[in-house]
Formats: structure tokens, sequence, C-alpha cells
């Protein structure tokens, strides 16, 4: 009789890291505008207040960047603040207080101080989240020395990540994409939490992707394996800062070619950064000329007929994965021209966010 | 308040007057290759409350740190070390005189972007009402950080917590070279805007040394008892530039009238009137002053021949 792995949800992969660390640390905080509401962070802090108490899980006003500094102030206080945001925009009035104060504070006073803290921050995508529900910007905190920017995509990767993320003694900036909240993933080898890891392996070409995008990049390799059009290596990145570099190097160096999926804007971003990274280092390596796919460099917009194009799909990948390979341009995954399919997480998704 | 106590506090401000003008003379050695936001001028304020904790108490600062590092009890070696940018500051080097910290005395951390230190000592404050300490947690800021939004949403949640802390205010008048007229409503008080978002509140003359006790005192012990969180402000001057070791009233944007009205108000001066009558007091600061002026030196000694950071003394960016 085979083994069957129970598996759960992302966001509850993330309730079980914020419960085992609240359990077993009682330096662990939890805040943010709803943690203790009836819905929970998309259910992600639900039931932690009534388990732990007011005065470890609680709700704060609207105040992001007054309240990233009393996180920060927790910190040096001998806390573990894990700070949540429904959205990361709201997360950037508080830009001040992590990237200016928090990433510089161990540094800048002679390593006396150490700032584990953690924010997490959800990225909106789909039902009309628009211009200002909706960005993905861990680029801007790629770029800060002394910040560490987790970016998982799976649920095991959420809860073994997270765990890492508490106990780390640096600022960690931990990004949830809401694509990935539902998904449901088993939760094993939870200490395989650093550096990239190797989601598929593959020969033929490496698929770099992050945060939501591996789904895609894994999509596409499994239905090209299936029809053993090609080999595909999915490199999930994990973090966006520290890059795993050897990993990405490594496969590089095996397929010779490169695609980079992100989950946000082409400029100065993920994608670019991995491949200057590569041209840099492993240039003798590459067949060809590394790419990337990434949303239209425009703000995101609101109509689903509009998000459409703004997004790439795994037609997309799949297309762009065979003209690197020089292979015929008809693709096994059709293009989704159902705009309303296009702009939910999954099937059973009703809205509203 | 006895005559030896005030005497103390006269030495403190006598202190910071003497180093403080020590940095400015060196500063021309181009040396001290950081900015200097020096504390002339107001140094009643920081000895004051300052006098009122205790060592385990914690403060907060912003750019003009120096009078309140001294005050709290931070190594005068480690922050001249510190300026002439030596692995023996007390940020090794990476700091400079924008960023003073000294944790055995208490001196939590200055940062001189406006009103970013506020909210982190909230932060800090809430670790200690947490951990049901016996402490007190004081942030300094200037009438200018009262126009940042994070000072408003700080205070929101200190009186929502009800946390004990004092925050501070010295009113200067001005933020850099733009006085009060550009950046508040006339008749506006700061005083009461805190009153009104929950916090016990006083004001009092800044370069008074014996009223900046009688209200730090109330403030500290209130917040020490439960009392919640509470503002103080206290009017004083900034004598010397924004930033640098000169005076610059040759600049026009403060007439050269305000200017002497307040260098009356000299709370070192003041402070000498309070004591003049007491038949020691000569003796006692001539021997104050030859005591501060071998600390002096010999700090700037040891600042001078310590020796520069290296990148291997930089460590990594992260920890661990």
């Amino acid at each position: 009789m085979a083994n069957v792995e129970e598996t759960v949800s992302f966001a509850e992969a993330i309730r079980q890291a914020l419960a085992e660390s609240l359990e077993g640390d009682n330096r662990t905080i939890v805040f943010g505008l709803g943690v203790p509401d009836p819905k929970g962070v998309f259910g992600t802090t639900l039931g932690l207040q009534e388990r732990f108490g007011v005065q470890r899980v609680f709700d704060m006003p609207c105040s992001e960047n007054a309240m990233m500094g009393v996180a920060l102030g927790l910190a040096l206080g001998g806390f573990r603040p894990v700070m949540v945001h429904q959205r990361l925009d709201f997360f950037l009035l508080a830009m001040d207080q992590l990237v200016t104060q928090a990433a510089k504070w161990r540094f800048m006073f002679g390593d006396e101080i150490e700032v584990p803290l953690v924010v997490r921050l959800v990225v909106g995508r789909g039902w009309g989240q628009g211009p200002q529900h909706s960005q993905c910007l861990h680029s801007w905190l790629m770029h800060v020395p002394g910040l560490k920017v987790a970016m998982p995509a799976s649920a095991r990767d959420a809860k073994g990540m997270l765990l890492a993320a508490i106990s780390d003694p640096n600022p960690v900036v931990f990004i949830e994409h809401r694509w990935l909240h539902h998904s449901q993933g088993a939760l094993s080898a939870l200490d395989d939490v650093e550096g990239a890891r190797v989601a598929r392996e593959g020969s033929d070409i490496t698929v770099l992707a992050i945060s939501s995008a591996v789904v895609e990049a894994l999509t596409v390799a499994e239905a090209l394996a299936q029809s053993e059009k090609a080999d595909v290596e999915v490199i999930d990145a994990r973090w966006a800062r520290p890059l795993d570099v050897d990993t990405i190097n490594r496969s590089v160096a095996k397929t010779g070619r490169l695609l980079v999926l992100d989950c946000s804007w082409p400029s100065a971003g993920f994608a670019s950064e991995a491949i200057a990274i590569v041209n840099e280092t492993c240039w003798d390596k590459l067949k060809m000329a590394p790419r990337r796919l990434c949303y239209l460099d425009t703000p995101s917009p609101t109509s689903c007929s509009l998000a459409a194009d703004f997004y790439y799909q795994a037609h997309d990948v799949e297309l762009a994965v065979r003209e690197i390979l020089g292979m015929s341009h008809e693709c096994l995954i059709p293009k989704e021209t159902d705009p309303m399919k296009l702009d939910i997480p999954h099937a059973g998704f009703k809205g509203p966010f | 308040m006895n005559t030896e106590k005030l005497f103390d506090l006269y030495v403190s401000m006598l202190r910071i007057r003497m180093v403080e003008e020590a940095v400015a003379e060196a500063y021309g050695d181009q040396q001290m290759r950081c900015p200097v936001h020096l504390s002339i001028g107001q140094e009643a304020v920081a000895v004051g409350v300052c006098s009122e904790l205790k060592n385990s108490d914690g403060v907060f600062s912003a750019h003009r740190s120096h009078a309140h590092y001294l005050a709290k009890g931070g190594s005068l070696k480690r922050m001249l070390a510190e300026f002439y940018g030596r692995v023996t500051g007390c940020c090794r080097g990476r700091g400079g005189s924008m960023h003073l910290i000294d944790l055995e005395a208490g001196f939590l951390g200055s940062v001189p972007i406006v009103g970013s230190s506020i909210a982190i000592a909230t932060g800090k404050a809430l670790s200690v009402k947490l951990q049901k300490l016996n402490e007190v947690i004081v942030v300094f800021l200037g009438e200018g950080a009262t126009e940042e939004g994070v000072f408003y949403e700080s205070l929101n949640f200190a009186a929502l917590q009800n946390l004990p802390i004092v925050f501070v205010c010295e009113n200067n008048l001005y933020s850099v070279y733009t006085g009060m007229e550009a950046r508040q409503p006339q008749g506006r008080s700061r005083v009461g805007i805190a009153e009104q978002m929950g916090l016990e509140v006083g004001e009092a003359d800044g370069n008074n040394i014996s009223q900046v006790c009688k209200l730090a005192s109330q403030a500290v012990n209130s917040a020490r008892q439960g009392g919640g969180p509470y503002f103080i402000e206290f009017d004083t001057y900034r004598w010397r530039e924004h930033c640098g070791p000169n005076y610059d009233n040759n600049l026009g944007y403060r007439s050269p009238e305000e200017f002497e009205i307040w260098k009356k108000r000299c709370p070192l001066a003041a402070c000498e009137r309070m004591l003049s009558e007491w038949p020691q007091f000569d003796e006692n600061r001539a021997h104050a002053r030859s005591t501060i002026d071998s600390e002096i030196a010999e700090a700037f000694e040891f600042a001078r021949e310590s020796a520069f950071p290296t990148v291997e003394d930089s460590g990594g960016v992260l920890h661990g």
C-alpha cells in the first residue's frame, strides 16, 4: 500500500511555522493589521492570539512606518518580532525603518547589536488587485546590504524558510505570493532551507524562477518531459538575497542555456541580476544569450482583460523554452484566452481578495 | 535641590561644553572626517533629563546627540575615536558622529533621519513593558521631528499600550536654517497635541537646569510607575551652525538680536548664578575644569593614536 504523505496548504504551513515558533521560543511576537481578525491574514494567523495571548499576537494601528520601528525596538529588546502586511504595497510606508534603520543597525553600530526580525509581505495578483495591490518589489530589497529576502514557492519551503527567518539574527523580508497560499504540499525536509533548490533536474535548459513563477516553470517542465520533447532543469531561487550563485552556475554549466522567470517588472530586477551574474561568472559555459520573462513594464492594470496581457502564462514560458531550444513553436500548453480564467489563482477562487 | 547636586549637574554641563569646544577647535585639522552637530547651548536638557535616569534606563537620540550620549554616561574616548574614524570608536568607525551607542551606559543608539529613533524607542519601551522590567525609555527629538508622521504614529501607539517612555522635545526653533514660521502654524502647541493624544505632558525652560530636572523627574517617575508615556518640551537654542564647528550668524537666517538674547540665557551661566553664593564654587569649578581638561586631552590622544579599521575589521554585513 502506498504511503500517502499528508499535504497542507502554503497558508497552513505558514500558520504552523508561526505557531511552532511562538510555542518553542517565548521571544517570538507576531503582529500586524488584521492578524487576530476573523480572516487571519488568509488563514495564516488564525487561532494564534487565542492560543498565545494578546501580548504576543496582536493587531496594530494603521501606522506601518512607526510599527516597523517598533519591531526593530522589540528586536533590540530581545524579542523576535514577525510583522505582517496583507499587501506589500502598504509596507512601502515603512521603508525608512526597514532599509535605513533595521538593515543598518548591526553594521552601523559596530556589530554590537543583533536585529532578529521578520517582515511578512503578501503580494497580490488578479481579481482586480490593480496598480496598488499587486506590486512585487523584491528587487528594491535585494539591493540592500543587511537584508535577507525569502520568497518560498512551496508549502514545505514556506514553513521551513519562515522558521529559519524567525531564528535568523538578521532582518528577513519574507515575501508570499497570494497565488501560492492555496497550493498544497507535503512538509518534509524542513531543514533544507538554504540557498536555491533544484526543483526538477534536467539537462537541456535551466529555467531559474522565484516565488509564484516556479509553478509555471514546473508546469512547463513536466509537460515537455511527459511528451519527451525536452529535459528542463528548474531552479527555485528561494532567496532573492542572498542569491545562490553557485547552484545557478552549476546548472547553467550543465545546460548552457538560461531562461529566468521573474514575478515582477524587467527593469533592474531579480531576472536582470541573475543574468548579469551568470554572464559575469559563467560566460564560457553559455551556448546562447540568456533570456528572461517578466511582467509588462507598466503598472499592473485592474480590468481582467488588461491583466491578461500584463502577466505571462505557462504557454508563454513553453514558447520561450521552445525558441531557446530551437524547437517547433507548436506548444503543448494552449494559450488561455479567457481573461476570467486568468485572474484567479484557482478555479475555486470566488474573490474578493 | 542641594548645592552639591546642582554643582554636579553644572560640571556635567561644563564637561559637555568643553568637549564640544575642543571638537570645534580640532575640527579644522580635517582629521575628524564626519559631520558634527554640536550641542553647545543645549547642555541643560541633556544633563537634566539624564540625571533623572538610572543606568539601566535606555536613551535614544537623533543627529545632535553628543550631549545626550555624554550625559547618559557614554564613553568620551570611544566617542572621539568614532569621530576620528578609528577602530576603537563606539561603532568601530562605521558610524561617525551621527551614530553613537554605548550599551553599557544605556545609550541605545542615535540616528540622523529625522524622527526615526522615536519609533524604535517606542518598540524598545514595548519590550520593557512585556518583560515587566522597571526601566524607562527616553527618546530625545527636535521640534522638527514633530512634523514627521512617525512622531504621531509612535505617540499613538505609546498611549494605546501605556508604555514606559518619555518623549523629550528640544525646541531650538530651527531645522537647519528653516525657522518655525515656515514649518508650523503660529501658536502651535506640540504639548497640546500630545495631551490630546492621551499622553501626560509638560513644558519648561530648557536652559534652566533645575526646571529641566523638575519636569524630567516628574515624567520619568510617572512612566516608571506605570503612568504611561509622557511628552515634555524644552525651549533651548543651538549656538553654532547646524552642522560643523563655526558660528553661522553671517548667513542671515536668524538675527544677531535673537542670538544675543539666547546667549544671555546660557544654561551654564544661569547655573553659575545659582551657585555664585556658594563659597567653594570658584575653587571647585577651577578644579573641575582642570580635571575635564586632562580627560579631554587623554581622550583626544586615545582617538588620534588608535588604528583605523581595515576591511577585516568591518566583518560581514549580515550576522552569523
